[in-house]
């Protein structure tokens, strides 16, 4: 079976729940709904041979509705295919698919530290890289690079790091140094 | 009962004694037999072992012995990125230290966060512990280590020890001499 046919059927099947079929250097992308994701997992993974999750991630489009997206990267070893899926999301309303590849166990629990969205039906769902009652999601748009204090007691502790004005930038020309590596991103730029 | 009789100078034990300051006996004794505590927390951690391997062979100033019990160190040398998370781990660390001790903070992110302006790192090892020695590079090669070492035997070697390690007894001496 090639990559078009295995996308073929996976149309067939689910007729009307993949929306906004995209296709870039032969990647197929599809956009589904927050509610067919497990149905369409496990069908990718049991009748279309999709047996290895390469990477789940999110996106945080602050100021739209649902605010944030999820990105699955399929891969098919027996066929050669990858497959992309997204799904919008609100905060809390998103299932597992971490009992369909175990896999994404662990990528659920980065997006839940990073973002802060639930997933519904996780066996493990705690922090993976900040610690446990660290109480912002570092990657929300709305989240300040420079980080916000906080206090655990003997646990651990942050502080709001200085910028200098802001992010470190580089800007390619035959400038002097000074002028092409200012401590701040101008705002026009 | 035992017999005393005067030992001003004995020609026996000529060249065998040595007359200096007992400061100076205990800071020779201190610096020349670091034992470093490593805490190798990013890829510093990697030009800390190369300058502890053969060719650049740190035993030179008898630092060779890392321990990673911190009971038995003298120097921590903070190699790398000190996350928020691992910062109290490390004043752990440095806590569990017996005095007398040091710290060389090795490399930019352990002085100053280095590149790592972010919400995760500390922003210097020594907003949590006393540095005596910073060095400066990302990562800095082993050469700089060395050398960072040596300043560290510097400064020790100006060390009033007897003074911070027993001051009540310093200061009924001084009485007592007064």
């Amino acid at each position: 079976m090639t990559g078009q046919e295995l996308i073929h059927s996976l149309d067939e099947a689910f007729d009307g729940k993949l929306q906004d079929q995209t296709e870039f250097r032969g990647d197929t992308t599809f956009t589904i709904a927050a509610g067919d994701v497990r149905e369409i997992a496990a069908f990718c993974r049991d009748k279309l041979s999709f047996d290895y999750l390469i990477d789940v991630t999110s996106i945080d489009n602050f100021g739209e509705e649902p605010r944030f997206e999820i990105v699955y990267h399929l891969y098919s070893m027996p066929h050669a295919v990858h497959l992309c899926l997204k799904l919008k999301v609100p905060e809390d309303a998103v299932d597992t698919v971490s009992d369909i590849w175990p896999t994404a166990n662990w990528h659920e629990r980065e997006i839940y530290d990073m973002m802060g969205i639930k997933f519904n039906g996780h066996p493990d769902l705690r922090r993976i890289l900040m610690w446990d009652g660290y109480p912002f999601y570092p990657l929300r748009k709305d989240f300040p690079l420079e980080g916000l204090p906080s206090e655990m007691p003997d646990v651990a502790f942050t502080k709001v790091t200085p910028l200098e004005g802001g992010p470190f930038v580089t800007v390619p020309s035959t400038a002097t140094a000074k002028d092409r590596e200012p401590r701040a991103r101008p705002p026009e730029l | 009962m035992p017999e005393t009789r005067a030992t001003a100078y004995d020609s026996k034990i000529e060249g065998n004694v040595i007359f200096t300051r007992f400061d100076a006996a205990l800071n020779w004794v201190h610096k020349n037999s670091l034992w470093p505590m490593p805490m190798g927390l990013a890829c510093c951690a990697i030009e800390l072992m190369a300058a502890a391997a053969s060719r650049f062979d740190i035993a030179r100033f008898g630092a060779e012995v890392m321990r990673f019990s911190p009971r038995q160190c003298d120097v921590m040398i903070v190699a790398g990125t000190v996350t928020y998370k691992m910062a109290l781990a490390v004043k752990r660390i440095y806590e569990q230290m017996p005095e007398p001790k040091w710290v060389i903070a090795m490399g930019a992110c352990a002085s100053t966060g280095g590149m790592y302006r972010s919400y995760a790192v500390l922003q210097g090892i020594d907003q949590l512990i006393p540095v005596d020695v910073y060095i400066s590079g990302c990562p800095p090669r082993p050469e700089a280590l060395l050398a960072g070492l040596m300043k560290l035997q510097e400064k020790i070697s100006r060390e009033r020890s007897f003074r911070n390690q027993k001051p009540e007894l310093t200061e009924k001496l001084e009485e007592a001499f007064a």
